[in-house]
């Protein structure tokens, strides 16, 4: 079978100082991947260059079949590529509800149900869909990030840096939440994280990246231990 | 009691055609930061548009309210398409452009119609308040005014086009990652500003002197007015519309209209000076 997504030899810069200096890493359909990295690593820039945000200088980018390293981000968002950027990126003067419809924007129809649907896995913001998005909090601004991207119903999720200023009972909530959503919708989701709990509690697969670079598999012992020296190659 | 009503009468219709001259500028400006200096050409363009269709046997009505802003809103697309996005986030260079643009359209004009006054007779007549007399058209342009608020405001507030619109002009990137085309939304949105500005030359037509470069006189006081309204399209067009006309109609009574549109313009540097991010950046915070 061939991978949901394929990166290769992937390159990208802001003007002219690169951040990633050749990614290469495939995922499979159903897999959860996570990408584990410290600050100024590179891990928001793949982000954005494989969801089209940033353009890629070199390598590839396939996504079910595709190549779309050439596509802009609106269609690689109608192939199935969902982000929930880092900084949540949540419209602030529109509604709870209207960030949720945005969620459709996309789609031919507007279609109440699928945003019910996703409403059950977040029962958090049934009593907010009148609040401005601006007045959430950082964990409630999260989960309808996480709710918005779901309503375009991706077949991947990029979710980048999800425990950023988020208050620990909310993390446990996430992940809980993740968890079932996994089940529930058959998802794959690639997880770019500081945080190693939350990446432990839900990667099947973790890779760590450096300077640009992913430098290789990080052993699960080592995860559960907390013993990652990332500072090593 | 009569010279209160007339004046009344009169500081309104200043408000509701400072509005409409407004509103398309607005659109354009607070969704997308362009700056587009040739909306007094737009202007004039759907005056031209108006009168040349009325003079030419279509109902006065349908020249103003349908052929104006039409044919703007095409030519909108045109520009657009060929010109402004390029220009998007490149705040000065829109203003060069849009400016050799404003002097593009004037000579083009003025070639094929002449440096000359075109004119269409006011419709509908006058009625008199005790000694005064004032037109009916007066409350046409009201109507329209309000109209016009009415379905802005409803497509922007209540549509899904509005809602996708609102989002872009927040942020175009995350809007983009959710499946919208901005460069689509931007070209609509331009379309939209430029049709709703063609009607407002339209049924300006019978109460202006259409000339080519009669757009001149109305740029820098539509400018100002969007700039003192702040972000917020209609709240924002709508309270500095409404307060820059009653100061112009006011300062034009008790002086004379000369008077009447340096005050506008005095007063607009004092309300800039005490509010920067306009009256609806103050007072109406995440309204449409």
């Amino acid at each position: 079978m061939s991978p949901l997504l394929a990166v290769e030899g992937l390159r990208a810069s802001y003007g002219r100082v690169p951040i990633l200096a050749g990614v290469d890493f495939t995922m499979a359909e159903g897999e959860f991947l996570g990408i584990l990295g410290h600050n100024g690593m590179g891990k928001t820039t793949l982000m954005r260059t494989i969801m089209g945000s940033l353009p890629a200088t070199a390598g590839s980018i396939h996504f079910a079949g595709t190549d779309v390293t050439k596509l802009a981000t609106h269609q690689r968002s109608r192939l199935g590529l969902g982000l929930v950027p880092q900084g949540r990126e949540i419209f602030p003067t529109l509604s709870v509800e209207e960030n949720m419809r945005m969620g459709l924007a996309a789609a031919k129809r507007e279609d109440r149900a699928v945003i019910d649907g996703v409403l059950q896995d977040f029962p958090r913001l049934v009593r907010l869909l009148d609040r401005r998005g601006g007045a959430l909090s950082g964990g409630e601004q999260q989960l309808l990030a996480l709710a918005r991207c779901l309503c375009a119903k991706p077949k991947l999720i990029l979710l980048d840096e999800p425990t950023e200023g988020i208050q620990p009972s909310i993390i446990e909530e996430m992940i809980e939440t993740l968890q079932t959503l996994r089940r529930r919708w058959s998802l794959s989701m690639i997880i770019v994280e500081q945080n190693l709990d939350f990446i432990t509690s839900l990667s099947d697969r973790v890779l760590s990246i450096q300077k640009g670079r992913i430098t290789g598999e990080v052993d699960r012992e080592r995860l559960l231990s907390g013993d990652v020296a990332m500072t090593a190659a | 009691m009569d010279l209160v009503a007339i004046l009344g009468l009169n500081v309104v219709n200043g408000a509701a055609s400072l509005f409409l001259l407004c509103l398309g500028l607005a659109i354009i400006f607070g969704m997308m930061r362009i700056i587009n200096l040739a909306h007094g050409e737009f202007v004039m363009l759907g005056a031209y548009a108006a009168v040349i269709a009325a003079n030419a046997g279509v109902n006065i009505f349908v020249a103003m309210l349908i052929v104006a802003p039409l044919f703007v809103g095409l030519v909108g697309i045109v520009v657009e398409r060929c010109l402004i996005q390029f220009l998007y986030g490149r705040l000065v260079d829109s203003m060069l452009a849009t400016w050799g643009l404003s002097l593009l359209i004037i000579g083009l004009v003025t070639t094929i119609f002449g440096n000359t006054m075109q004119g269409v007779p006011t419709p509908l007549g006058g009625f008199a308040i005790g000694a005064y007399r004032t037109s009916y058209y007066t409350l046409f342009l009201l109507a329209v005014a309000i109209a016009m608020l009415a379905l802005v405001y409803g497509v922007l507030r209540y549509t899904r086009f509005g809602l996708i619109a609102r989002a872009v002009m927040q942020n175009p990137e995350m809007a983009a990652v959710l499946g919208v085309n901005p460069a689509r939304v931007y070209m609509a949105t331009f379309a939209l500003g430029a049709a709703v500005t063609g009607l407002a030359g339209g049924v300006l037509a019978p109460v202006s002197g259409i000339t080519p470069v009669m757009g001149g006189a109305y740029v820098a006081k539509a400018f100002i007015t969007v700039v003192g309204g702040g972000a917020a399209i209609i709240s924002g067009t709508v309270s500095a519309s409404g307060l820059f006309g009653f100061v112009n109609q006011l300062g034009a009574y008790f002086t004379t209209p000369v008077y009447g549109e340096v005050i506008l313009f005095v007063s607009a540097i004092i309300l800039i000076r005490l509010l920067p991010q306009g009256i609806s950046g103050r007072f109406f915070k995440g309204t449409v």
